[in-house]
Parts: structure tokens; sequence; C-alpha cells
């Protein structure tokens, strides 16, 4: 029992890695736009199947594949802002965009489904099935490599936020958009870009997504994007440390759960968030929510 | 539609003119009543008559979905959660009293007072957060429900739940399913205009422009925004019961769909978000299109690509509804033919004070209304 629940804490890190990176690409896009792009869980099954196909096809490595997805996700992501959010006016700009990335998950799942059909598919590599023993653990070198890029990633992420010139016009638009764009910052190219940034990490969540999770379809979207809303809002809508704890916080709850019953460890997912949000209606790291609409 | 309820306030052309115009909405209403009502006799197809069932259900739906979010503004994309307990309510109860035939239509109370209940909690804690966390709170509240009916026994599980099939004669099988639904529809497009004419709908209004405001002049918000979530849980609960009873079975992706939310976001949009009769031209438009492209598509897939085109369509091209729109265009013609009539006759004084009047009629509108349409565009960002 003691040992299980070792091991249920260092998966639900490890896998919490994977969702944190997911999850900070869904923040960000919120904290500059003021918008939950609802298609970022279908968006990482495209980065799975983008994988999977650079892998299957042209027998290229899934992480060197990387190096082609993550751009191509990045000008997906500017596209989707650019075509579909930017025009967005009016009062109910904020529910429309939820809208209408809800419609552009469909169209793309709608794709998937005719591109692949409905059957799972799995990414395979070497490194997914063999596994290392570490301090009595046995671990898939997947979750170690798949934990150090996203962390990686993160700090790429942080850097680009906190270090950067860029980052700082990032930052000014999250704070107050209308203040950026008096000191002379290009809010729209901001938002194009960040969306971009936001959407491009899920190539590589995406990618991981597909070696890990035993199976994809293009339904899998669905859950990934209800257990990514949950770990952003826990965390505090727009914060960035927030959705790296919560998702390590959910994952692992998720998996210790899962140990006495695997058919209620997603709904544990919710359930957490229900309860915190009765305690904490701002979530976890979240600022005191605007007063004002 | 029932008579264009939100076509705007007469402007001041004269009693004589107000009273033709005021009765023109209830004789429009009542002649699409009618319609509505003749339609099964005049159509038998049974095809055409399952796509005009699912359509009045659907416009129910809607009516109701407005009532709780097109008034207040709270945005809920989780109604699929009474959607389906009403669904899975007349299901259970139909299999445990082995109710069949008219008898099940009974349990649509039932259904309507599960839908009720389960509301006032989730009401409770989801009230709390506004827009964004809302949804996303409404949107976790259905996964909870579809994860807990795949995983409970006496939901079926992923199988779910049988309806009892009716033994009506096959020529009109469709008939008794029609009524009940038109007279779903009826009771809540009464709801929806009984509020929206009260005390309690000008509260609701008032939460859903500035709820800090509205706090501070004596509206006690969380009773009133609870009250409406109830209200229209209890309609959307009555539709998914009768919904459940006409396709004959339930199962946790079908009465638990992502898609019932978006559609029922998307037709309260398309006609014109807070209007009355906005939701159901919204359902009478967009269902039937829904229908005729999955059976036009058998390949469910590509139905799903362009029904997600649709949706964008709709949102980008329409972002305030077919009736808000139209009722600014009848406005601003209107006041041009006006100031022309003005311009031929009396002195250019009265003429400004017209299109003055002309002004202040358009922005004393209830809904939409385009002075803060206009600030929200200013404020708007990318």
């Amino acid at each position: 029992m003691g040992r299980q629940i070792y091991e249920a804490i260092v998966d639900g890190i490890l896998g919490g890695g994977i969702y944190a990176l997911m999850a900070v690409g869904l923040t960000l896009i919120f904290g500059v736009l003021d918008i939950i792009n609802i298609a970022q869980g279908i968006l990482v099954v495209l980065g799975a199947y983008l994988s999977y196909v650079l892998s299957v096809h042209l027998h290229i490595d899934l992480f060197v594949g990387l190096l082609i997805t993550v751009p191509v996700m990045f000008v997906i992501g500017v596209a989707i802002q650019w075509l579909f959010m930017r025009p967005l006016r009016g009062r109910e700009r904020a529910t429309m965009s939820l809208l209408a990335a809800y419609a552009v998950a469909l169209i793309i799942e709608g794709i998937l489904y005719r591109v692949f059909g409905p059957n799972f598919v799995v990414l395979k590599a070497s490194y997914i099935t063999s596994s290392v023993h570490l301090f009595g653990f046995y671990l898939s070198y997947i979750y170690l490599y798949g934990f150090a890029l996203a962390v990686a990633c993160v700090a790429a992420l942080y850097l680009l936020l906190y270090r950067t010139r860029f980052g700082r016009s990032v930052r000014a638009t999250m704070q107050d958009q209308t203040a950026a764009r008096l000191i002379g910052i290009d809010v729209n190219r901001v938002a194009a870009l960040t969306f971009g940034i936001g959407v491009a990490v899920t190539a590589i969540g995406g990618m991981m997504f597909g070696a890990t999770s035993g199976g994809f379809n293009p339904n899998s979207g669905y859950d990934l994007i209800s257990r990514l809303l949950a770990i952003i809002i826990l965390g505090g809508l727009g914060s960035i440390g927030g959705a790296l704890a919560a998702a390590v916080f959910m994952t692992t709850a998720e998996s210790l759960v899962d140990i006495w019953s695997p058919d209620w460890a997603v709904v544990v997912f919710y359930a957490a968030l229900v309860l915190v949000l009765v305690i904490r209606p701002s979530g976890l790291f979240g600022k005191r929510l605007a007063r004002a609409q | 539609m029932t008579g264009g309820t939100a076509a705007p306030r007469p402007p001041a052309g004269g009693p004589a003119r107000r009273l033709a115009l005021a009765a023109w909405r209830p004789a429009g209403a009542l002649a699409f009543l009618v319609i509505l009502l003749v339609f099964p006799l005049a159509f038998q197809n049974p095809t055409v008559t399952t796509i005009a069932v699912d359509t009045l259900i659907f416009a129910a739906a809607a009516v109701a979905w407005n009532i709780f979010s097109g008034y207040s503004g709270y945005i809920s994309l989780g109604h699929a959660v009474f959607f389906g307990a009403g669904a899975y309510t007349v299901g259970i109860a139909a299999r445990a009293w082995h109710t069949t035939g008219d008898g099940v239509f009974v349990l649509l109370l039932l259904a309507a007072a599960v839908a009720g209940g389960l509301s006032v909690p989730l009401g409770l804690i989801a009230l709390r957060v506004r827009r964004h966390t809302f949804v996303v709170i409404t949107i976790a509240f259905f996964f909870i429900a579809q994860l807990t009916v795949t995983n409970l026994t006496v939901t079926g599980g992923s199988s779910g739940i049988l309806a009892p099939s009716p033994n009506w004669d096959p020529a009109t099988f469709n008939n008794p399913f029609y009524y009940v639904a038109l007279a779903l529809l009826v009771i809540a497009t009464a709801a929806s205009w009984l509020i929206r004419r009260s005390r309690f709908g000008l509260q609701l209004r008032a939460i859903r422009d500035d709820e800090d405001r509205a706090a501070g002049l004596g509206v006690r918000a969380m009773p009133v925004k609870l009250t409406a979530f109830v209200i229209s849980a209890v309609v959307t609960g009555m539709a998914g019961g009768l919904w459940f009873y006409f396709i004959g079975q339930a199962i946790p992706q079908f009465a638990f769909d992502p898609l019932f939310d978006l559609s029922v976001v998307v037709m309260a949009f398309f006609g014109g978000l807070g209007t009355i009769a906005g939701p159901i031209l919204g359902a009478l438009v967009i269902e039937p299109a829904q229908q005729w492209l999955t059976l036009q598509y058998t390949n469910e897939y590509l139905s799903e690509i362009l029904l997600g085109a649709l949706f964008l369509l709709v949102i980008l091209a329409l972002p305030r509804g077919v009736i808000p729109t139209a009722a600014e265009l009848i406005t601003r013609f209107r006041a041009r033919r006006r100031s022309r009539r003005a311009e031929a006759g009396p002195p250019a004084a009265v003429t400004a004070a017209a299109a003055r009047a002309g002004q202040a009629g358009t922005a004393a509108r209830p809904d939409p209304d385009p002075a803060g349409q206009a600030r929200a565009g200013r404020e708007a960002g990318p």
C-alpha cells in the first residue's frame, strides 16, 4: 500500500508536468486575450496526430519531430486568433470568443475523424516501452524525458515573459490593455503571438499525451479540455504559477484515488475544483476577481 | 415570430400608430401559434414531423436557457446537466413504475422537480463566481454529471437506459410528442415573457449590465440569479425528459452532450440574446439545418465540420443576433423617414428636435442597448 502511494505520487508529479505545460498555454491566452480557448483540448490531440504522422509515415523521432510540429501549431494558433477571434467586438465578446473556439474545436474534431477515423492510435518509440530503475521504482523513460522537456519549456516561457521586451509587453497587456495601447504596445500583435505561443505548446503536450495516455482518438479532446479548464480555474485564471501548482496537485490527487477506484478517479478532478471554489472563489492563486464586469 | 417582442418601442408616432403596433405583436404571436398547431395536420411525413418535434424541444430548451443566461448575462455551458437529469429521471421512473403510453408524459413533472432540485445546490456554488469562471464551472458540472451517470448502476452505465415504446398508430406516432413539446414551448415562452415584463426581469437585466451597481441599488443579486437559474433548469429538465421519451434511449454521451450546450447557446445568440422571440427563431433555423445536415451527410463527421462552420458564421456575421439587428435597422429607417418628412415641412429647429427624439427613442430601448454596445465596442480589445 505504502509503495503504491509513493508510486502514485511520483506518477502524479511527472504527469503533472505535462499537464502544466498545456495549462500554461491556456492560462496565458486567457491572461492576455481574455479568451478561454476551449479548443486547446482538441489542439493537443491535433499535435499528437501530427507527431503520429511524422513518426509513422516519415520515421522521424518523436522529439525531433517537435522541431516541425511546434512551428506548425504556432502558425495554426496565430491563424485561429487572426481569423476568428480578432474580428469579434461588442459586449458579449468574451462569450462569443469562447463559442468561436468551441466551433473551431468542432471543425478540427470533424476533420481529424475524417482523416484518422475513430480508432485509437498510440505513439511508439523505444523510450516509451523501456524503463529505468530509479529509487526503487520502474519509470518509463518517456515520463522522465517529457517531464524534463516540460520543465525546460515552462522555464523558457518564464524567461520569455519576465526577461524580454516582448514579455514585458505581454505582461503589460495582461494588466491593462488600454494602458498598454497608450504606451505604444501593438496589442493586436501581442495578442496574435500570445495565442500562437499558447497553442504551440500543445504540440509538445500532444506528443507527450500521445506517448503516455495509452491511446487517443479525436474524441480525446473533451477529456483533455475539461481537465485543463479545471486546472487553470483551480490555479486562478491567468496565473502561470497557479497553473503549474494546480496541474501537479490535480494529477497527484487523481493518481492517488486511482489506487482505490479507477472509475471515480476522474471525478476527483472536478470535485476538487468545486470544493476549492466553494472556499475560495478566485482559485488557489487567483487575484481577487474584478468586481465590475 | 411570436410577434417580434424585441422590436423597438413604438417611436413617437401618435397614439393611433402605437395602438396599431401594440395589436400587431399578440396577433403575430397568435398566428404563429396557429401555424404550429396545424403543422402536423399539413405535414404527415414522419421525417418532417420528427425534425419538427426535435425543433420544438430545442426551442423550449433555448428559451429556457435564455431566461437565465440571456437575461442575467451569466453564460451557462452546463445546461446539459438538467437536460440529462430530466432524461434519466423519466427513464428510471418509467422503468421502476412500469409507466407506458401517455402516462410517461406525467413523469415530466418529476423530471422538472429533479432538475429544479439539482439546480439549487449547483446554482449556490456556481453563482458565487462570474464571467469566465462561471462558464468553466458550469462545464465542470457537466463533466461531473456525465461521469457520474457513466459510473452508476442505476443509470445503466455506459449502455444507458431505454424508454418504454408506446404502441401508438404509426401514421400519427409523432403527434403526441409534437403537442407536448409545443405545450412546453408555449409555457417556456410565456414564462420568458412574464419575467421580461416583471420587476424580477428588470432586476435580472440590471445584474447583467452591472451587478455591483444593481446590488448597490438594492437588488438582492443571489436570490434573483438563483431563481432564474432554477426556472431555467426546470424547463430544461422537462425538455430533456421529453427528448428521452421521443428518442427512446439515453446514453451518457448523448443525454449529457456538449453539443447540446453549444447548440442552445448558438440558437439564442443567432436570434438575439435576451430577447423573447430570439431563441425560438434561432431554434427554428438552426435545429432543422442541423438535422438536415446529419441526414444529408450520414457520414456524421462531415456534418460536424459543417455545423462548426455554420456556428462560426453565425458568431462572426451576426454577433448580436437577427432580432436586435433587424430592430435597429427598422428604427434607423423610421428615423430617417421621419427626418426627411420633417425637412419638407416645419423649420430646421423642429427637425433637429425630431432627430433628437428619434435618437432618444433608440437609446431608451431596454434591449439591445446601442449605447452600451458602442461603449463595449470601444473598450473591446483584440
